[in-house]
């Protein structure tokens, strides 16, 4: 059985759980003579029903980790498995093509040796849904009967309730704390393996990039893969051209917006401005690549450059910067918005005009989260993929033109792992590498936002 | 009804005029019909209940109403005889001679020093470093600020206590060298020790500026000022010297205001 069935299961008791503890909880009600209870009935309910769901819950998840295992286990036991192949991708398919006709996903296999375990997956199978299913009854039943014996009228449900609900609040938050440290180990096993073929000092100072995943694996040519290409480009464009878009246009339209726009005016251009945010990247990609990049390609020649080519890091990175408008100037309007309207009347009241104002009052007091805004801008900016890869190429240059073709971290890492390599072949798992150093660099502004806006929090009050 | 002004005020040197000044937010009327002449050398108190628009009359004294996009100004208000709703008048000079100290103490979110040194420096009063030391250091002199924070002119202005935080709100506005200071219930949000202080303060302020002062508490404007408005439901009632509106007032509605029986 599913764990969705189980899960249907596992509420369907909760609910009799539920009906059984209210109705409990009413009869209580009328016994009393002055008619109160310590809490209401439903929480008497929601307390027997909590108690019902949540354990069963607990046991899927950990029961459909563990159940696979078992199965696979007991098939092996089976006296067919002597015909197996000791190790490896063949054994791995003939079991996978078994178990898919033993399902029913599958109607034959290609494999005359996995119809010999066929029945035994379907025993397998059906044993341990068995074992699941009563599981499953017996925890809901043996949770609601300790539960619904507790009930009394003075029996404060309403506080239980309350502190299970702070534990599955808490248990939400942990899930995304827990994926961050997931894919931090992930990537820092992976990293390391590649380290033990690539000297880091190669990897992070070396100028030229181009792993060949054809070469041999077990001797690596470490002069093909330095970084720094990459980490130029993603710098380039993500940090210097795309913020020198995204800085200024953010701000002024921030400043714009919450000092001189109209109410009615600020209504409609504020959304506005945060659809760009909600534009898929692949269609600012389009974009760049279509519609940028040729036209400065034609107006570079037109200036009379030799070397302009179609693909450029300014055209990606001026996209960018367009994409990142509105991280830079939501964050920048909120903040100002929420400078005291007391510091601008302040200002004013010195005789100061509004630009002056604006220049010398506002914005130092709204600077935590104008800062906070770019910080997170160009974490968004240096992470992108699609508009790279489509307006500036997969060649990695080392170059301050931004004419020049160029290639970022993230492109790279696309590049390699739909690459032709074996995935333990160094040219793969460099996009680990890759990745562990954007993580890192990603986190680090993160931090630093954090700590800016920290420093300068109480500035006004 | 017209206000009563009290015929022993013999003040000849008005240093702003308002005559038939109404306010409007939207299509509400907050001030109707106030004609008042406000002396050189005296403080002048508004008081009245809540609500009665004796702060928005005030914010029309230096047009701090022009950033609330629904007010409306009728009639004229003249400093030193020059109509400050002018077209023709730069609302900037007008606010550097017309300074305001506000209800909550607003100091800018910098240093002590840059608090004081902002309107010199936007208005180019002062030249190089040693002029607006000096700006600084005679402008907190004069709000009596100077012997408390002169050793950390460079600590946040926002570190003061609430009572000290005023004083430099008083002290910035002081720095342009303004002809009149405007005070918009300036103790409501201290302690009585502080308000002492800034009462000791307005009355050595007094004579240098012509100082208007808002205030919720009569026994502030007996001691502060005198000159008294009398305020009721946008209308100015009467008008005479701080003595007289408390001891012998003309009309009855100051009457059951100054004894207490409503506001």
């Amino acid at each position: 059985m599913s764990p969705t069935l189980l899960l249907l299961l596992a509420l369907g008791l909760g609910l009799a759980g539920w009906l059984a503890a209210r109705a409990r909880a009413w009869s209580f009600r009328r016994a009393s003579p002055d008619g109160r209870l310590a809490s209401l009935p439903s929480y008497h309910a929601w307390y027997v029903a909590l108690w019902i769901v949540l354990p069963v819950v607990l046991f899927i998840a950990a029961w459909s980790a563990i159940a696979p295992g078992l199965v696979t286990q007991a098939v092996l036991a089976s006296p067919a498995a002597d015909q197996l192949p000791a190790f490896g991708f063949q054994r791995q398919t003939i079991l996978n093509e078994a178990r898919a006709v033993a399902t029913g996903a599958a109607q034959g296999v290609f494999n005359p040796l996995a119809n010999e375990f066929v029945e035994p997956y379907r025993q397998a199978i059906g044993k341990y849904n068995w074992i699941g299913i009563i599981v499953t009854v017996l925890i809901a039943f043996l949770g609601g009967v300790w539960a619904f014996l507790r009930l009394k009228p003075d029996f404060a449900a309403r506080n239980r309730v309350e502190k299970i609900v702070m534990a599955i609040l808490l248990g939400a938050s942990l899930v995304a704390i827990l994926t961050t440290l997931g894919i931090f180990v992930s990537l820092v096993f992976e990293t390391i393996r590649f380290f033990g073929m690539v000297n880091p000092i190669d990897f992070l100072f070396g100028t030229h990039w181009g792993p060949d995943p054809m070469a041999n694996a077990a001797n690596p040519d470490a002069s093909r893969y330095g970084a720094i290409p990459l980490f130029w480009g993603t710098l380039f464009i993500g940090a210097i051209i795309a913020m020198i878009v995204a800085i200024p246009l953010g701000l002024m339209s921030a400043i714009y917006l919450t000092q001189y726009a109209n109410p009615k005016l600020r209504a409609w251009v504020k959304p506005a401005l945060e659809i760009l945010a909600g534009v898929p990247t692949v269609v600012y990609g389009y974009f760049a690549a279509l519609t940028i990049a040729p036209a400065i390609r034609d107006f570079a020649i037109s200036l009379g450059a030799s070397s302009a080519s179609s693909e450029s890091a300014l055209a990606a990175g001026l996209v960018m910067g367009v994409m990142i408008i509105p991280f830079v100037s939501s964050m920048a309007d909120d903040s100002i918005a929420a400078v005291p309207q007391a510091m601008r009347d302040g200002s004013l009241a010195m005789g100061a005009t509004t630009n002056e104002t604006i220049r010398r009052v506002l914005v130092p007091a709204a600077l935590p989260g104008i800062v906070a805004g770019v910080m997170l801008a160009v974490s968004r900016a240096i992470g992108e993929t699609m508009i790279v890869v489509m307006a500036a190429s997969t060649a990695a240059n080392l170059s301050a033109n931004p004419l020049e073709s160029m290639t970022t971290v993230t492109v790279q890492i696309v590049a390699m792992l739909t690459g032709e390599g074996s995935f333990d072949h160094p040219a793969t798992l460099s996009a680990f590498a890759l990745g562990f150093v954007l993580f890192l660099v990603t986190l680090g502004l993160n931090f630093i936002a954090l700590r800016v806006v920290k420093r300068f929090r109480e500035a006004y009050e | 009804m017209v206000t009563v002004v009290h015929p022993n005020l013999s003040d000849t040197d008005a240093k702003m005029s308002a005559r038939d000044v109404s306010v409007f937010y939207g299509e509400k009327k907050a001030i109707d019909n106030v004609s008042i002449d406000i002396p050189t050398k005296y403080v002048t108190a508004f008081i009245g209940p809540s609500g009665c628009g004796k702060s928005t009359f005030l914010r029309t004294l230096n047009r701090m109403n022009d950033t609330i996009p629904s007010a409306r100004v009728e009639g004229e208000i003249t400093l030193d005889g020059e109509n400050i709703y002018s077209p023709k008048l730069d609302v900037v000079q007008l606010r550097a001679r017309v300074g305001m100290v506000f209800q909550k103490p607003n100091p800018f979110p910098k240093s002590i020093y840059e608090n004081i040194a902002y309107g010199p420096k936007i208005h180019g009063l002062a030249e190089g470093k040693d002029e607006l030391d000096a700006v600084v250091e005679k402008s907190l002199r004069r709000a009596g600020l100077w012997e408390e924070v002169k050793d950390r002119l460079q600590d946040s202005g926002t570190a003061l206590s609430g009572g000290q935080q005023q004083r430099l709100c008083i002290a910035r506005a002081i720095a342009v060298d303004p002809e009149v200071i405007l005070m918009d219930e300036p103790c409501s949000a201290l302690d009585p020790i502080a308000t002492a202080k800034i009462e000791e303060l307005i009355d050595e302020l007094n004579g240098r500026y012509a100082i208007v002062i808002v205030t919720h508490s009569m026994q502030q404007a007996a001691r502060v000022s005198q000159r008294t408005a009398f305020f009721h439901l946008g209308k100015m009632v009467e008008y005479g010297r701080t003595s007289d509106i408390f001891t012998n007032p003309l009309e009855q509605r100051t009457q059951d205001y100054i004894t207490g029986r409503y506001g």
